[in-house]
């Protein structure tokens, strides 16, 4: 019995009206954990009950507590016929296992239910007490923290990162049990979304487990998602990364690590780099595969890997035997376990050595039900057989370790389509040793920091190399072979040096399918896949040239499949590397030069496209500077200027591995236009149409180029679903109207959004789905924020003034002058006690409510304001604390789809609601912000003809306390001594 | 290609001052676009119609969905679904629960009741307001007079609690329901010419100053008792004299005019009755005055006297009675005597 926990159900209130007759209603609660239930008195004739109940106790064991949701039911009471449920809260009491984070759940929830959406709202107040635990083989893992943000969370030290966690578990879908023919939809809703919330507290409680066999107390870059796979299951799956983490308790630990982005921006504006590549695969076509019934336990014993932590490094040189031996050591760090894989996106300084490309790997797979209970084949073999082939595709790259990895699924009938990629990469060996030792923090500072334009040097070997690419010095330090372009899946290193602004690049890409059963239907997925995944790269590369830039952070491709079609869209952020060669133009070339109006129109496409680039470079203030041989002296590459892409002559081929996706080792980048499809692919380039003035986009967590935020954000989802025609359904007309959707969505919300200009759209997610036939579902979600225009025309020019200086100083100088900087930078400076800082109070209402039992629970003050993001950090504020992880999934259905304002009025009602569950959790939590907040799943579906529709929805992200920036200002005048130093530091480096 | 379906969801919730407007116009969507485009703000913002009409589509959803609490606006304040910051919870309430000039002189007076608002088809026309904005109105002023008209206390201070208004804008509710529970006639042709404001700014006085059932048929021996009336106007006329531009026909006229001005106080005692003060302070004194051009100053003079002489007829003990009377009534009477 190593847990009670205790519950008080306090009030009511905007409660509906149950009893037509009296205008009111006899509300009474049923509080349940477990198998235990307790109940409330019926408090008589109110919409804004005042139980004030006991409290009530449930002795648990804390595996129970981690699995187990607080189940909350408000109730009618009815003397003569059954209660009526007025509707749920589900609480996950997770934040309350760890200390640290929340002390107490109490607040005002959001009654819900399935059918209704909110009713009202009940006012709870949550506690466990946790006694010790002295069972060694316990099956919980209380106490392991919890992360999505994918980076070390603000506030934390990442003593040792150990790596790779991952788990599913497997149950039948209670919506295609036999029982559902004869229960009520409300039942068979609340059965799915409990049972969803018991298994991801397993989920996650086995992954915790995980995590401390490793000697880790807590997961990063934790991502759960569900599979629903209809007939044959529901499969909850997570992935993480597990680290070894320590609360920066001293103020002075405030400076570096909890940082915003922003100012680490500002401090370290210096960096160069990458190269590329990209290599993907796609596993042979049929994989039936037998579903299991059971809850499926996935064990891989990951070793450990130890990251040394956040100090400051001297500088140092790599020169070709250090590289030779880097790559000896983290090797052997690395080689031992099985998936040397980071779902990080962002890495403490140091760690990230060399970037090698993205890896992908994707496989289709056959849903079956399954036929013998006893079949171990399971969802874990395809995943261990995708995580095996990213690996290898590392290796390829000269690479032994994967980053900002994630993974997905599509499913359609019976098919699925499962993905994995990341980013190869090369790790700092001193980072990776071996071991549990926690005593090497001194060791560290002597470590040799790679150089920053290191992650853009090319990891393989140069005569060997896994693809043709074409390489040259590096822009940087003239020592180190770059890539003239780069592809990664990360998030800009913040010491990259940057030239101009950044943009957000999608390709989108539609093919038609036959529709097909079973086998025939996987096969005819695998064998497009390849060349959709080749024409996604091409429209990549074509944009990017466009915009006159040379490397991709956040790339993310999604392939969604449905009934007759398959979707591609990749999004990721432009940039131009200062460490990278200028991209050359495009050149177009047709085929039959003997036709004078041919060559015409040629010649006008190729000006447009020319045009185009030079507009572009104004547009983003890409103005490299000229480096030419002569200046530096240093051995140039053969000037380089145009890589070859090849249309797709490959349509022949089935194996992957001959597309040429490369772009390198020809002269020209060409696009030959020899048929209508390439004619529509350089008018679809031409159609993107740039935001409009004031306007800036990515899909990263920080916009490259602008660096001065001002405190507004907005975020926000949109939701768009297009009926296409079925009569004219060719490849180039579905292109046309899933740009047109992804442009137009674009457009409107520069439109809705305008009076936040000047402002950016930050973390830009686009997911697609093909709920039917002729339906395209797309779902954005997005951080607008707003930054100082003057500021921001100043420090753009920073970088272009750095890079003029270094490229006339000498080498030596040049390696030395950033970590000066960075030195400078990182020392701690004592910031203000977090006892001054004033938090901004989220839930004054609830707990106020709590602390004075007498206040009326609708006293007079308003809601506090809750801030949500899918960033990390919040711009113009300081995260202080970590309350825990917000993970809620929620089912809404209606029969009358008519009267709640149609499709529309009934998905928009349904997400605002989704927030406002999110909202209250975290204000429940004693929170301010969501961090982190990523909407995993919107499944929409409607039967127009039935007047009915239903949706799932899957949301997870950090509960977070924040302070202003202002208000710690405020402070820190007090203490000018220990202030000024840190300020100074940051506005030496600003200027 | 069609759109299905075509949502924003903001975490704080998006409000757009122009469309609102127009929503509370009553305008319907395609409407609403055409005036938008209307307004230059494609060429502005560079927008194309379909973003335009997405745009309005989802404020107008927004709005619609937020109805339901404006009624309630305490219930805007504590819901938790739409996170909206305090100063914008105050513009969406106070514009919603803002009239037109136009229909509020139509209504004004009149029973809030299921026939009148029959009537609103013929409201809209005549004064080119959208049915659905005269009927969101209508329903504003029937909601309020719903939940105050049995309550206790200040009805400016309950409207204000039950519906989180600014003062000016309780103030004026406070007047609708006062002429609605009063019934006063306010449609008559000779009263065309007074504003919602002049009928506002006479309740407000009523409102503080009068209690209804006080015996102000006491007052009536003013004119009934004949030597009191004369005794009355002579002493009007003696501290008049040389003072008034239209003292001749003040002289004239004075006993028309008290009995007028005393007879409306006999009316007040009987609901029935009540309903006809307007129109009998505008024949009985505005339109009499005005028809031998009094300026305002010496109606202002004149009113001043004539409240002021009551004190010096020693027969009369109603003195107190009398001020409470004719000092809201002369306040009344010159915010009414314009054009």
């Amino acid at each position: 019995m190593p847990g009670k926990l205790k519950v008080k159900i306090v009030a009511g209130r905007h409660l509906p009206v149950m009893d037509r007759a009296s205008d009111l209603t006899d509300a009474f609660v049923e509080v349940k954990f477990g198998n235990t239930t307790f109940k409330t008195d019926v408090y008589l004739k109110s919409l804004n009950p005042q139980w004030n109940s006991e409290w009530f106790k449930f002795e648990v064991d804390d595996e129970d507590l981690q699995d187990e949701p607080l189940q909350i039911t408000v109730l009618d009471h009815d003397t003569y016929s059954a209660n009526d449920a007025i509707g749920k809260v589900y609480i996950d009491i997770d934040p309350l296992l760890y200390s640290e984070a929340a002390t107490v759940i109490s607040g005002w929830f959001p009654i819900y239910d399935t059918i209704h959406g909110i009713r009202g709202e009940i006012n709870v107040v949550v506690k466990v007490d946790l006694f010790n635990d002295l069972n060694r083989f316990r099956q919980s893992s209380c106490g392991v923290k919890f992360f999505c943000t994918t980076s070390i969370p603000k506030c934390y030290r990442a003593v040792i990162i150990h790596g790779f966690v991952e788990e599913l578990v497997v149950n039948e879908d209670p919506e295609y049990q036999w029982i559902d023919r004869i229960r009520t939809p409300r039942a068979s809703n609340e059965a799915r979304q409990r049972l969803i919330s018991l298994m991801s507290g397993e989920l996650q409680r086995k992954i915790g487990l995980k995590v401390l066999e490793m000697r880790g107390n807590a997961v990063v870059g934790y991502l759960q998602c569900f599979d629903l796979e209809g007939e044959s299951g529901l499969v909850v799956r997570a992935i993480g990364t597990a680290c070894t983490l320590d609360k920066l308790s001293s103020p002075a630990a405030f400076l570096p690590a909890c940082n915003s982005p922003s100012k680490e921006m500002k401090e370290s504006p210096l960096v160069h780099p990458p190269s590329h590549g990209c290599r993907s695969t796609h596993n042979s076509p049929i994989h039936t595969a037998t579903g299991s019934r059971l809850t499926q336990n996935f064990s891989v014993s990951v070793p450990t890997l130890i990251y040394t932590g956040m100090g400051s490094g001297s500088a140092g040189k790599e020169g070709g035997p250090f590289k030779a031996l880097l790559r000896q050591q983290t090797q052997s760090a690395l080689e031992q376990r099985e998936f040397p894989f980071f779902t990080l996106t962002a890495f403490p300084p140091g760690f990230l050595v060399h970037v090698g490309g993205v890896v992908s790997a994707r496989s289709v797979k056959l849903l079956d039900r399954i036929h013998n209970p006893d079949e171990p084949e399971t969802r874990d073999a395809w995943w261990a057989e995708i995580r095996q082939e990213i690996k290898s595709h590392a290796k390829a790259l000269g690479c032994h370790a994967v980053v900002g990895y994630s993974e997905s699924t599509s499913i359609c009938e019976e098919v699925c389509i499962l993905s994995a990629s990341g980013t190869a990469a090369v790790l700092n060996p001193r980072f990776l040793q071996d071991g549990t030792v926690e005593g090497c923090l001194e060791q560290r500072l002597e470590e040799n920091l790679p150089t920053r334009c290191g992650f853009c040097h090319i990891p393989y070997d140069e005569l060997n190399m896994p693809f043709p690419a074409h390489l040259t010095y590096c822009y940087n330090c003239r020592k180190q072979k770059v890539p003239d372009v780069l592809f990664t899946t990360i998030d800009l290193p913040t010491d990259a040096t940057v030239i101009g602004k950044g943009c957000l690049i999608q390709a989108r890409l539609c093919r038609l399918k036959k529709k097909a059963q079973a086998e025939a239907n996987a096969t005819a997925i695998s064998n497009l896949l390849p060349f959709m995944e080749y024409e996604v790269h091409t429209q990549l590369m074509n944009k990017l040239k466009l915009k006159g830039m040379n490397a991709l952070f956040g790339l993310r491709i999604q392939i969604t499949v449905g009934e007759n079609m398959l979707m591609g869209l990749a999004s990721a952020t432009g940039v131009y590397l200062a460490a990278l060669p200028t991209p050359g133009g495009i050149q177009i070339a047709g085929k039959t030069p003997n036709d004078g109006s041919y060559e015409q129109h040629i010649s006008h496409m190729q000006k447009k496209i020319n045009d185009t680039i030079a507009k572009n470079k104004e547009l983003y203030e890409i103005n490299p500077p000229e480096i030419s041989e002569e200046i530096i002296g240093s051995p140039i590459p053969e000037p380089r200027q145009r890589s070859r892409l090849l249309r797709s002559q490959s349509e022949s081929s089935d194996e992957v591995t001959e597309l040429d996706l490369s772009h390198g080792k020809k002269d020209a980048f060409v696009l030959e236009i020899d048929d209508t499809d390439a004619m529509e692919d350089v008018h679809s380039l031409l159609t993107d149409v740039p935001p409009p003035s004031g306007f800036y986009s990515c899909n990263t967590e920080i916009m490259p180029g602008i660096n001065n935020w001002t405190s507004e954000i907005q975020m926000f989802t949109s939701v768009r679903v297009i009926r296409l025609s079925s009569l004219n359904l060719t490849n180039q007309a579905l292109n046309k109207n899933f740009n047109d959707l992804c442009e137009n969505l674009l457009k409107s919300l520069y439109f809705k959004l305008r009076s936040m200009i000047p402002c950016c759209l930050c973390h830009v997610n686009f997911t697609v789905s093909l709920p039917e036939d002729e339906l395209i579902q797309v779902t954005v979600t997005a951080v607008a924020i707003t930054f100082d225009k003057n500021q921001a025309l100043q420090t753009t020019k920073t970088p272009v003034e750095k890079s003029l200086q270094r490229a006339s100083t000498d080498n030596e100088e040049l390696l030395q002058f950033p970590l000066e900087l960075c030195s400078d930078s990182l020392p701690s400076h004592p910031f203000p006690p977090a006892k001054a800082m004033t938090v901004e109070k989220a839930s004054p209402v609830g707990d106020g409510n709590f602390r004075n039992r007498s206040a009326p629970p609708c006293a007079n003050s308003t809601v506090g304001v809750v801030k949500m993001t899918p960033l990390s950090f919040i711009p113009g504020a300081k995260i202080t604390k970590y309350l825990g992880i917000i993970n809620m999934f929620f089912i809404r259905e209606t029969t009358s789809l008519r009267e709640e304002g149609g499709v529309s009025g009934f998905l928009h009602a349904f997400i605002a609601e989704v927030f406002a569950m999110v909202r209250a959790h975290v204000a429940a939590l004693g929170g301010n912000a969501v961090v982190s907040y990523i909407m995993k799943q919107c499944v929409f579906m409607e039967n127009p003809n039935k007047n009915q529709a239903q949706c799932l929805i899957n949301v997870s992200g950090d509960a977070v306390v924040f302070v202003r920036e202002s208000d710690l200002e405020v402070v820190s005048s007090q203490q000018p001594t220990t202030n000024c130093q840190s300020s100074c530091t940051e506005g030496e480096v600003t200027t | 290609m069609t759109s299905e379906l075509d949502i924003f969801v903001g975490n704080t919730t998006l409000i757009d001052e122009d469309v609102y407007r127009l929503w509370l116009d009553g305008y319907s969507v395609t409407d609403a676009v055409a005036l938008r485009v209307r307004s230059g703000i494609l060429e502005q913002t560079g927008a194309t119609a379909a973003v335009l009409q997405s745009d309005t589509m989802d404020h107008y959803r927004t709005f619609h969905m937020l109805e339901r609490l404006l009624h309630a606006p305490p219930k805007l304040l504590h819901q938790l679904i739409f996170q909206i910051p305090p100063s914008r919870q105050a513009l969406l309430i106070e514009r919603y629960y803002a009239f037109d000039e136009a229909f509020v002189r139509e209504v004004l007076g009149k029973k809030l009741s299921k026939g009148t608002k029959k009537d609103l088809d013929d409201i809209s026309t005549k004064t080119g307001i959208t049915l659905k904005s005269c009927r969101r109105q209508f329903d504003n002023f029937k909601r309020v007079f719903k939940v105050v008209e049995e309550m206790r206390g200040s009805l400016v201070d309950n409207i204000q609690q039950h519906f989180l208004l600014s003062d000016r804008l309780a103030r004026d509710y406070a007047a609708i329901v006062f002429f609605a529970n009063n019934r006063f006639e306010t449609g008559k042709k000779k009263l065309q010419y007074l504003s919602f404001g002049d009928f506002a700014f006479c309740a407000e006085l009523m409102i503080q100053n009068w209690t209804l059932g006080a015996d102000l048929k006491e007052l009536k021996v003013l004119v009934a008792d004949k030597d009191l009336l004369d005794l009355h106007k002579s002493l009007v006329c003696t501290a008049l004299r040389g003072k008034l531009g239209v003292f001749s026909e003040m002289e004239a006229n004075f006993k028309n005019l008290s009995r007028g001005l005393v007879n409306v106080a006999a009316k007040l005692t009987h609901n029935k009755d009540v309903r006809d003060l307007f129109v009998d302070l505008v024949e009985k004194f505005v339109e009499p005055c005005r028809s031998d051009h009094w300026p305002l100053s010496d109606v202002r003079f004149f009113l001043n006297q004539y409240s002021a002489s009551v004190h010096s007829l020693d027969g009369f003990r109603h003195q107190a009675l009398w001020d409470r009377y004719m000092g809201t009534l002369r306040g009344c009477l010159l915010r009414l005597y314009h054009d």
